[in-house]
């Protein structure tokens, strides 16, 4: 593996890419913003990041052919990271607009319907359930920034992969990891220098695989 | 348990940071992206950028702002000032902000609300409000960096902004903005206590005992100032050392990164 791993940023027009694209740039990687499936090929990584709604963001990933080239990279078990709405899109479906999503990740998108405030924005602490390399230096409890009103719920059959869990009005899940395949609620690329250790041991596990 | 934020803001006006009383007599303080870095690195929890001569013919000054702060602080920025329609919105967002704060164009128009969050999820929707004290515990909106009178009750409006898709409120005090006389805590109550989305506190903080009581007295979810750290009349960690000794949750950040 090349010392600078390459790691392909899907956009399908879902806002700030400048944030992740520096912040990924600044902890050793080279970034491709793509657009299209095939410009997977030649990635060491992907990463889904992304804010806002389920069903306009998975029908800008069928209209640009990305969404079976997404699944067969995960199938794969290629290095993968969801951010926030990239986290949601992996699992069943969404219940914040009836979205069918892409169903890699068994459970469903739910509203934090017990919150005190919604959206849920701002620094909330990120308790891990296990040891991960992809938390490696980070303290345990370390404040990540979240903005979101949904979060990922995984079936019973699938608790395995929580990684992570924060509370607001009720715990959920705020990190999961089965092999290659990573998602977290919160955003790393806005969460200071712990986001920056937890993006680079992502790249550090890039260059390991 | 989710902290309590304190967020400088950084009026922008020709691509220089400034600040004046009551929106007026302008000071040049900086330029945006070094403090930007500055106030990350201090342990600001988000910033603000309020672009307020937002000339259509100078936006270009300000995206090349907003994309070397994305690039420098790797910290939460909200954008606003003149951004009125989805199209300015999704050029703003491009550039590195992760939110857009909508003010008159959002009351000539509230339905500029519902289309900007059907398009980039609410959460990147903050509906700014200039209030001014007009009777006891009433309070009109004005726009237009506060020169214009509305007519609308600034709590019923926050509650329409909420229900048409805001998923953020900047509540400033016009009477307070700029005078150090402390967060209208009144105003602050009156709407966190009829919205469930968060609520920054904007306009009259002198000391850390305001953010104290914005959140305390007000329920303010974050708190807004410009000048007193703009003019180092007090750090960002002085404000959340008092902030957690009455007890509020906030993000300490090692002195040792400042």
């Amino acid at each position: 593996m090349n010392a600078r791993p390459r790691i392909a940023v899907v956009d399908y027009g879902a806002g700030n890419l400048v944030s992740i694209d520096q912040a990924l740039t600044t902890v050793g990687a080279d970034v491709a913003v793509v657009r299209d499936g095939e410009a997977l090929r030649g990635a060491d990584a992907v990463i889904v990041p992304g804010v806002g709604a389920a069903a306009p963001a998975m029908a800008r990933l069928d209209a640009r052919g990305l969404t079976e080239p997404l699944r067969a990279w995960v199938a794969a078990e290629r290095p993968f990271l969801g951010i926030c709405l990239g986290l949601q899109l992996l699992f069943d479906g969404s219940d914040e607009d009836g979205a069918t999503t892409l169903g890699i990740v068994p459970g469903r998108t739910v509203r934090l319907d017990d919150a005190p405030t919604l959206p849920h924005i701002g620094w909330n602490q990120v308790e891990r359930t296990r040891p991960h390399a992809l938390f490696e230096g980070i303290a345990d409890g370390a404040d990540f920034y979240f903005v979101h009103s949904y979060a990922g719920a995984l079936d019973s059959t699938a608790s395995d992969l929580v990684l992570a869990t924060t509370d607001h009005g009720g715990a959920f899940t705020s990190a999961v990891a089965r092999g290659s395949l990573l998602g977290v609620q919160f955003h790393p690329e806005r969460s200071g220098d712990d986001g920056l250790r937890l993006l680079a041991n992502f790249v550090a596990l890039v260059r390991a695989a | 348990m989710l902290r309590r934020r304190v967020i400088p803001c950084l009026d922008v006006a020709d691509g220089r940071v400034v600040k004046g009383t009551r929106f007026v007599d302008l000071v040049d303080e900086g330029d945006p992206p070094e403090l930007a870095e500055r106030y990350a690195n201090e342990g600001a929890d988000e910033l603000v950028f309020l672009d307020i001569t937002a000339a259509p013919e100078r936006r270009g000054t300000l995206l090349d702002i907003v994309e070397r702060t994305a690039r420098r602080a790797f910290i939460p920025l909200t954008v606003g000032g003149g951004v009125r329609s989805v199209s300015e919105m999704r050029d703003v967002l491009r550039a590195g902000a992760d939110k857009v704060a909508l003010n008159t164009a959002a009351v000539a128009d509230p339905n500029l609300i519902t289309r900007c969050a059907g398009r980039f999820g609410r959460q990147a929707v903050v509906v700014a409000i200039d209030a001014r004290s007009i009777a006891p515990a009433a309070w009109e909106v004005v726009v237009k960096g506060g020169r214009e009178a509305t007519g609308l009750d600034a709590v019923a409006w926050a509650q329409r902004a909420a229900d048409l898709g805001a998923g953020e409120l900047l509540v400033t005090s016009i009477d307070r903005d700029g005078t150090g006389s402390g967060f209208d805590t009144d105003l602050l109550r009156a709407i966190t206590s009829s919205v469930r989305v968060p609520v920054i506190a904007s306009g009259g903080a002198a000391g850390p005992d305001d953010f104290v009581a914005a959140v305390r007295d007000g329920g303010a979810d974050a708190v807004l100032a410009a000048s007193i750290f703009h003019r180092r009349i007090h750090a960002i960690a002085d404000v959340k050392a008092a902030m957690a000794a009455a007890g509020l949750p906030v993000r300490l950040v090692p002195e040792a990164v400042a």
